[in-house]
């Protein structure tokens, strides 16, 4: 059987079934109940609490 | 579609109140098109992951912040902050080229370490005490010429100068130390590389 040298195309690579890792969907939704954003006089500030 | 989009535009506003479910299911709902989207530009699946990750916490600053204006597009605005992310990622890439290693090559074997290794280093002072001894067996004359010449870096004029004789004999005697040592080293067959 003759080696194939060709790749598939880009369209071919992309249409895989492609999902972010479960790992990073966690850590965004962790983050996010994590992170408070205060007000305090017209400024907003961050704050990051685990 | 329409109901997608006016979907969206709730969830994003339960989440700006404080439902942190309301995010679970955006990310859900659209993970994989933004995954696609950034993957299809940068070819790269950890790459992708990053400017994923990134992109996501831009918009959690912004939905909580009070910054977004809903007007029914939060698809199109998250591909909006992905697609700057990723314009982004080739701005530093071309200021700083990636090289990969493939199996036909690896950047390695053109780059080395300047360093010694501790196996190298440990030569490296065999072989210099190695040298040192073969000198101490030189007649006196020539091991002094050879001395001066390359460890105290002097020029032949000074050796001259110092040791009262003449250019041309202090030429001669650093010849003859060199041939000498030659010898040496191939009769007692003395490896003296690193």
């Amino acid at each position: 059987m003759a080696k194939l040298y060709s790749e598939p195309s880009r369209a071919e690579r992309v249409n895989k079934n492609l999902v972010p890792k479960e790992e990073t969907i966690q850590f965004l939704l962790d983050y996010s109940k994590a992170l408070s954003v205060i007000d305090y006089n017209k400024l907003k500030f961050e704050a990051l609490l685990n | 579609m329409k109901q997608s989009t006016s979907c969206d535009a709730l969830l994003v506003s339960d989440y700006m109140n404080g439902n942190e479910a309301a995010l679970c299911e955006l990310i859900t709902r659209h993970k994989e098109r933004i995954f696609r989207f950034i993957y299809s530009k940068v070819y790269d699946k950890d790459v992708a992951e990053d400017i994923f990750q990134d992109t996501f916490i831009k918009v959690i600053k912004t939905l909580k912040r009070g910054a977004y204006n809903e007007e029914g597009k939060f698809l199109p605005w998250v591909m909006r902050i992905a697609h700057n992310l990723v314009i982004d990622h080739f701005r530093k890439n071309n200021r700083m080229p990636k090289f990969e290693n493939k199996d036909d090559f690896n950047i390695f074997s053109v780059l080395s370490d300047g360093s010694l290794n501790a196996e190298k280093a440990l030569i490296k002072d065999q072989v210099e005490s190695d040298v040192r001894r073969l000198i101490e067996e030189l007649p006196e004359d020539q091991k002094e010429v050879l001395m001066m010449r390359m460890y105290k870096e002097m020029s032949f004029k000074e050796i001259s100068e110092q040791t009262g004789v003449s250019i041309n004999t202090a030429l001669g005697r650093m010849r003859y130390a060199l041939i000498n040592l030659r010898k040496v080293i191939e009769k007692h067959n003395i490896i003296l590389t690193n």
